[in-house]
């Protein structure tokens, strides 16, 4: 056990050396590593509890998601039904998560086959499942009842996300912010970090908001008013004007003459006649071509401006808008319209997005954590290592030594996986300096008991180390597993933790099963002690 | 330079100790029942002091930009923010400065509006060095997970331990394992100690350590049993618990001075989870891998196996060894 071929003890060397060289990039500038290859400029993250910085978990609202789809499979319904001209006795309505119509028992068949018509395969030719977007139901009586497939619905959630994501990033990257990570967790969610954002009060508002940009008409056959104390005609509806603009309801029709989906551009820009911040705009191909129809046939009356189900302002077509310019004027600050233009150049969100988690760290308790994280590490090191001389002498110096190249392994190979250390990172660091020391006093204690039953020092260390090693790797195997445990359920900052530690582990298995034993093992061949001196 | 008589080398414990520690299971069985009892009465009645991460709620850290803080007027200004129970607790220095408010009622938009109106109250006065909020869905989640963890972790460790030593050693384990874990938290229901992700950490890590030591102590068992064939069971106990005795006490000592070293200088921001694991690491793991885990292995029948493992054996018993023991 004690004997270490020559070329195996230079591999060990080697492997030790190579891994410690990871972590010299964290010592340099990162001017100074620049200039270096991309693998050799791997680092340890500074975690956001360290750097300072905005955590912010959101949520899609998939039960949005789910409505708007069933809205949308009512109309097609509607459409499908009209244009063959199917007789009904009851147009199509949401019934929870169904579409219901009733048709006449004499069109019945020709609208089932209609119907049908609409239902997709899903997962494109090479799926074999058969499986269908719609499930149609004919209970009876012409009663027919649509459900979107829970395939469906899951694909068009996971779209959902995806595109959030797109639009979060954009918004995110107009900030002008370093290096912002976005990205998808579990099914539903978006976990943005942005280092070194203090306070992420405008990130949170450039993220709220949907940004759901509409052109209508204004509904003028009656008074919004009036609309709301009888009820307002089937194709229009009452809509609220925002704050700036007063809240006072408007009667808009549902039909949508031009969306946010056919704008090229938006920026903030200042009205020519009265100076006011604006947001111009200019439209698509079809978008202008649209809007140049509805404003030719609407001179004079009156159109709607609509973000977010609100009114921002309601101005009356003057003249036909010819060539898709145009600009959105309502009660803005020169940052409302910088806001607004860069929301709308991102995209509307498919979906609403909820804040369900925020952890914001100023910089300067970044800063004071690393210091105390680092100055505890230093005290707590210097005091292991006082403690391991006076208790090991020569062999204790052996532990420092084996231990000092452990945790620079452990910077390597955190280094290596592009880690990010946290403070309880920094503790699991010192927890595993903890550890290492235990692999050595173990070894050494085993030692002084073989030699104790009377071996030879030669023999005793050989048979030390071997029963020694045994019980390390029994003792930390256990401990990895509920490292391990803590990876797969921790987030963030305990994640952290678990990884210093999980790694510290290994690190020290590694170093008790060749460091330390192959500076014992030269120690003898150059000392040649006849007789260990341990009582 | 070598392993001399004349170097002064640090021993804390001679060498041949001989402490019956099975005789002292009289004492510890007892002791460990009345106190886990109370722990666990502690639990009921006094709860744990759960931190944001598991109930929800919103935390911010502000420091004062005067000397310090006016933790009076702060409290008349939000308490009157109609936020519910308001908490403000001096922290590290007297400008720093932690409030924490409950869960708003109405999901989780409020629990976001609840922290816009805490900083405009407060304005420029004080720096916010930290901010927090954690909904209630992200609050329920961390608890289930946490739970779900510990519970794989010690059955994932009961699996291991299961198929290195006898079902008896795992059982010892397992039994040392629920022990350590229901005084530790006895201990944060006692003095009130912040309930946290960070404390699952501490949890974790002291089931680990404590684990570490029972595990050496148990290798050393099974490495006895097959040597020493008709050694009463408890004699077989105490030799193996005495002869790992100076590795445990120096693995201690290390272990202490590495978490005190960051107690005291790890600053405040850790200082719930290093005092935790002072209590798990040192006092309860230590107790429980001797007092507990050892002298269990009576009642489970460890060792009915020896006489089938006889090829296991090594040839003859070491002379000195079995004076010693």
């Amino acid at each position: 056990m004690l004997y270490i071929s020559r070329w195996k003890a230079f591999a060990i060397v080697a492997t030790t050396l190579f891994v410690c060289m990871f972590a010299i990039p964290n010592l340099l500038s990162p001017s100074t590593v620049q200039s270096w290859p991309k693998w050799a400029q791997r680092h340890v993250v500074l975690g956001l509890d360290l750097q300072g910085g905005s955590h912010i978990l959101l949520e899609v609202d998939t039960a949005a998601v789910r409505k708007e789809k069933v809205e949308q499979l009512r109309d097609e319904v509607r459409k499908v039904l009209r244009e063959a001209k199917v007789g009904l006795v009851q147009a199509a309505v949401v019934r929870g998560d169904s579409v219901e119509v009733r048709i006449r028992p004499a069109d019945l068949q020709q609208g089932l086959t209609k119907l049908r018509e609409l239902s997709q395969p899903l997962g494109g030719l090479l799926s074999a499942t058969g499986q269908r977007s719609i499930d149609i139901v004919s209970v009876g009586d012409g009663l027919v009842r649509l459900t979107w497939t829970e395939p469906a619905i899951l694909e068009r959630i996971r779209q959902a996300v995806d595109q959030s994501i797109q639009v979060v990033t954009r918004r995110v990257d107009e900030l002008g912010t370093v290096e912002p990570v976005i990205q998808r967790q579990g099914v539903d969610r978006i976990l943005i970090q942005v280092p070194g954002l203090g306070d992420p009060k405008r990130l949170l508002e450039l993220i709220g908001r949907t940004a759901k940009l509409d052109f209508r008409m204004v509904d003028q056959t009656m008074t919004a008013e009036q609309a709301l104390e009888t009820r307002p005609p089937p194709e229009s509806e009452v809509l609220y004007g925002n704050k700036a603009e007063g809240g006072r309801p408007y009667l808009i029709e549902k039909r949508v003459v031009v969306s946010g989906g056919d704008l090229v551009d938006a920026q903030p820009a200042f009205d020519q006649r009265s100076n006011e911040p604006v947001v111009s705009m200019r439209f698509n191909a079809s978008g202008a071509r649209r809007w140049a129809q509805a404003t030719t046939e609407n001179v004079g009356r009156l159109f709607a401006i609509i973000l977010d189900n609100e009114v921002i302002s309601a101005p009356v077509i003057r003249e036909p808008i010819i060539g898709g310019q145009s600009q959105i004027s309502g009660s803005f600050t020169v940052q409302s319209a910088n806001d607004l233009a860069i929301l709308l150049r991102a995209g509307a969100l498919p979906a609403k997005l909820t804040v369900i988690e925020q952890r914001v760290v100023g910089a300067g308790l970044g800063q004071d954590s690393i210091e105390k994280g680092t100055s505890a590490a230093y005290f707590g090191a210097i005091l292991v290592a006082v403690y391991m001389l006076a208790a090991y002498g020569i062999f204790g110096v052996f532990a420092v030594v084996a231990v000092a190249f452990n945790v620079a392994m452990i910077f390597g190979v955190l280094s290596l996986l592009n880690a990010t250390l946290t403070l309880p990172g920094i503790i699991g660091i010192v927890l595993t300096i903890g550890i290492a020391v235990d692999s050595n006093v173990l070894i050494y204690e085993r030692i002084r008991e073989e030699i104790r039953t009377g071996r030879s020092a030669i023999s005793a260390i050989d048979a030390g180390f071997t029963r020694a090693l045994a019980t390390i790797l029994d003792s930390n195997i256990t401990t990895f597993i509920a490292a391990a445990v803590l990876f797969f359920i921790g987030t963030g900052p305990v994640r952290g933790f678990a990884v210093t530690f999980g790694v510290g582990i290994i690190t020290t298995v590694f170093t008790a099963f060749t460091l330390t034993r192959l500076m014992v093992m030269y120690w003898v061949r150059w000392t040649r002690p006849q007789k260990l001196a341990v009582t | 330079m070598r392993f001399h008589r004349s170097l002064p080398l640090l021993r804390l414990l001679p060498d041949d100790t001989k402490f019956d520690f099975m005789r002292f299971r009289r004492i510890s069985f007892p002791l460990s029942a009345i106190t886990s009892i109370f722990a666990i009465v502690l639990f009921f009645t006094h709860g744990l002091n759960f931190g944001i991460d598991f109930v929800g709620g919103t935390l911010l850290e502000v420091q004062s930009k005067s000397e310090s803080a006016d933790l009076a007027k702060m409290r008349a200004t939000l308490g009157g923010l109609g936020l519910g129970e308001v908490q403000l607790q001096q922290f590290g220095t007297p400008r720093d400065v932690l409030i924490r408010v409950s869960q708003q009622p109405g999901g989780e938009q409020a629990q976001q509006a609840a922290l816009n109106k805490i900083k405009e109250a407060l304005g420029d006065e004080v720096i916010y060095r930290q901010e927090a909020v954690v909904g209630p869905r992200i609050s329920t989640e961390l608890l289930a997970y946490s739970a779900i963890g510990l519970m794989t972790a010690i059955f994932g460790i009961l699996v291991y331990l299961w198929f290195r030593f006898e079902w008896q050693f795992a059982l010892g384990a397992m039994v040392a394992n629920v022990h350590d874990l229901v005084l530790t938290i006895g201990f944060m229901s006692l003095f009130q100690i912040d309930f946290d992700l960070a404390s699952i950490a501490a949890l974790l890590t002291i089931l680990g350590y404590s684990l570490n030591d029972t595990v050496v102590i148990y290798d050393r068992i099974r490495e006895l049993l097959r040597r020493y064939k008709r050694m009463p069971i408890p004699e077989l106990l105490n030799a193996s618990i005495n002869s790992t005795m100076t590795r445990s006490v120096n693995t201690h000592v290390t272990v202490t001075l590495a978490l005190l070293a960051m107690y005291f200088y790890g600053g405040h921001a850790i200082h719930s989870f290093t005092a935790t694991m002072l209590f798990g690491v040192v006092l309860v793991g230590t107790y429980t891998s001797v007092f507990i885990a050892a002298p269990l292995l009576i009642y489970f029948g460890v060792g009915s196996f020896r006489g089938s493992a006889a090829s296991e054996d090594e040839p003859e018993p070491e002379p000195a060894a079995r004076k010693r023991a």
